[in-house]
């Protein structure tokens, strides 16, 4: 495990691409470069499609085993953004490659698969998505609360921008259940 | 909750919300087999305070503040790492003077926070002579801050595309000056820790955490790397200027030629850091360049290019526990960021606890909840609930077991 093989940016996406097609719907290579000597690093963004979101982790752990730092979430209207901010190449100096997986899915059906089985460092940030976007993450191995208190109110989600959000609770505090 | 079965031998033990080790607010539930633990539950979300939510009322220039304001001991990772992520996002090139700059701060910050770790654990073991050694040699660091800055702890540095203050020629003998006296003190606290009887006796062979469980829990920081796991942001990316000095991965086997992953091993890593710390700063002054600090010293200007700006972008930045990440999504015709999730490193560093714990005594509650420098809590007091007998430990009393068992194995 301690030997890995040094992937660049490039090879990720086609990785990605050959394995996946169509269902990767976007991706994009960010160039940045940093110090006097301007050496280059790269973070990719790449939106894939629902459908295919726990084989492309799946296929990720089989490339290399990522860094998971953090999953992110955007309210987007009629869906909600995950997301997944990987990393990899970890103990080559200068070649971490940060990758950011999207994934889109419908208010009406929020559900997406657990990635606990493949990162189980992934617990802690599915809990807060399930409390604070109300997506449901299918086969959690823990689906309390993680910073909300028992008390909250049920369906109060507040990273929400919809009915759902926390607006109409703050006006209102003085109807919120004890 | 959790449902928990009690079995004959087994009890609970509930530590927190006001925590053994640390400062701020977390929740322990142990499961205890006379004094060993069996199972660890953690609870957070005590001092939640919706700081993301909050950012939906002000400007990215606003934020910066409020991001300073997360955290008192990293009151400079926050807004840089928010800055940073601004920064991809938007597309802003920071000068290299700023970038610099930005390393000084950094590594001083990072400097303070081990050597107050230093301080709270020898308090943990009951060796409060080291609590006020330590502590004292911090107070020349936070002279250098407010030195540098103009305030011992909210820095107030940061901005986006640079730094608010340069450091001129004539400030540099200080900064030496404070440096040398850390180099020159610097065998003593290495003495004082490493060969101390006391801190051998309860570190060694305490609260181990695993190459694996390290790498699967997604760890972080000097955690992650007491256990042999190379992840530092400031190697692993290119960053400020971090890439133009000579620094690289630094484990225990430096010292000590072997990986162990207890407690002792994070207490050399911090340090090693604080050795390495000493070491870039000396880099960076040496290196740094002239021009310009910041990319767009007039605030309205700077303002009106992120109202047009559209983008998301990642900031990364190797805090003093670890990798701190914030993500930002900007929107055009907007002075509030549409989205900023924050990502401090002891999220990371909450599971890592749960095979850290297991198997160790109650006594060694506090020592090894404080090994990972959890930016969170103190204990105030502890429920023992003994089947139907209820009685609560507090902060003393629990710190005397601490102190009773240094006592036992000294004999």
């Amino acid at each position: 495990m301690t030997d890995t093989k040094v992937l660049d940016a490039n090879s990720v996406v086609k990785s990605f691409k050959e394995e996946f097609k169509t269902k990767i719907k976007e991706s994009k290579i960010e160039k940045r470069s940093a110090g006097i000597k301007k050496i280059e690093y790269y973070h990719i963004w790449m939106k894939i499609d629902r459908s295919i979101f726990k084989k492309s982790i799946k296929h990720l752990c089989g490339i290399q085993f990522p860094h998971l730092a953090v999953v992110s979430g955007n309210d987007l209207g009629k869906t909600i953004e995950l997301i997944y901010h990987f990393s990899l190449n970890h103990g080559h100096k200068n070649k971490v490659v940060s990758l950011n997986i999207s994934v889109e899915i419908p208010k009406s059906n929020p559900t997406i698969e657990t990635i606990c089985d493949y990162i189980p460092g992934a617990l802690v940030t599915e809990r807060e998505k399930q409390e604070m976007l109300g997506v449901i993450v299918k086969g959690i191995p823990d689906s309390r609360r993680l910073f909300l208190p028992n008390d909250f109110p049920k369906n109060v989600y507040p990273w929400r921008r919809d009915e759902k959000g926390l607006d109409k609770m703050i006006r209102n505090l003085h109807e919120v259940k004890k | 909750m959790k449902t928990q079965k009690t079995t004959k031998a087994t009890y609970q033990v509930p530590v927190g919300p006001i925590h053994p080790a640390l400062k701020e607010p977390v929740m322990f539930e142990f499961e205890i087999d006379g004094e060993r633990i069996v199972d660890v539950d953690v609870s957070l979300g005590h001092v939640h305070r919706s700081v993301e939510w909050a950012s939906r009322r002000r400007n990215s220039v606003q934020v910066l503040y409020l991001a300073e304001r997360i955290c008192g001991i990293c009151s400079y990772c926050h807004p840089i790492a928010f800055a940073r992520a601004v920064e991809n996002a938007v597309g802003i090139e920071v000068p290299d003077r700023g970038e610099y700059l930005r390393i000084i701060h950094g590594e001083l910050e990072r400097m303070c926070s081990h050597m107050l770790w230093a301080g709270v654990a020898a308090h943990e073991v009951g060796f409060d002579s080291v609590l006020f050694l330590t502590w004292q040699m911090r107070e020349k660091l936070l002279d250098l801050t407010e030195y540098l800055t103009g305030n011992r702890i909210t820095k107030g540095i940061t901005m986006i595309g640079g730094v608010r203050r340069d450091i001129t020629k004539d400030m540099f003998p200080k900064i030496f000056e404070t440096l040398n006296f850390f180099k020159d003190n610097f065998e003593k606290l290495r003495h004082v820790f490493l060969d101390d009887k006391t801190f051998k006796l309860r570190c060694q062979g305490a609260g181990i955490l695993t190459y694996e469980d390290a790498l699967k829990l997604c760890a972080v920081g000097p955690t992650t790397r007491a256990s042999g796991v190379k992840k530092d942001v400031r190697v692993d990316q290119p960053y400020f200027a971090y890439s133009d000095l000579d620094i690289d991965y630094i484990t225990p086997d430096a010292l000590t030629g072997e990986i162990n992953g207890d407690v002792y091993d994070r207490i050399i890593q911090r340090l090693l850091e604080v050795k390495q710390s000493i070491d870039i700063m000396e880099q960076t002054i040496d290196k740094m360049p002239s021009g310009e600090i910041v990319a767009e010293p007039k605030i309205p200007k700077l303002l009106s290019t992120l109202k047009k700006a559209e983008g998301e972008g990642i900031g990364l930045h190797e805090a003093p526990r670890g990798e701190v990440i914030h993500y930002v999504k900007l929107e055009a015709g907007s002075d509030n960021p549409y989205t900023w999730k924050v990502r401090a490193p002891t999220y990371n560093n909450i599971l890592p606890w749960i095979p850290m714990l297991k198997g160790e005594q109650i006594a060694d509650i506090p020592i090894v909840a404080a090994s990972t420098d959890p930016c969170m809590s103190c204990t105030n007091r502890v429920t023992i609930v003994d089947k139907e007998k209820k009685y609560m430990l507090n902060k003393e009393q629990l710190h005397r077991k601490s102190v009773e068992k240094t006592r036992r194995m000294m004999k």
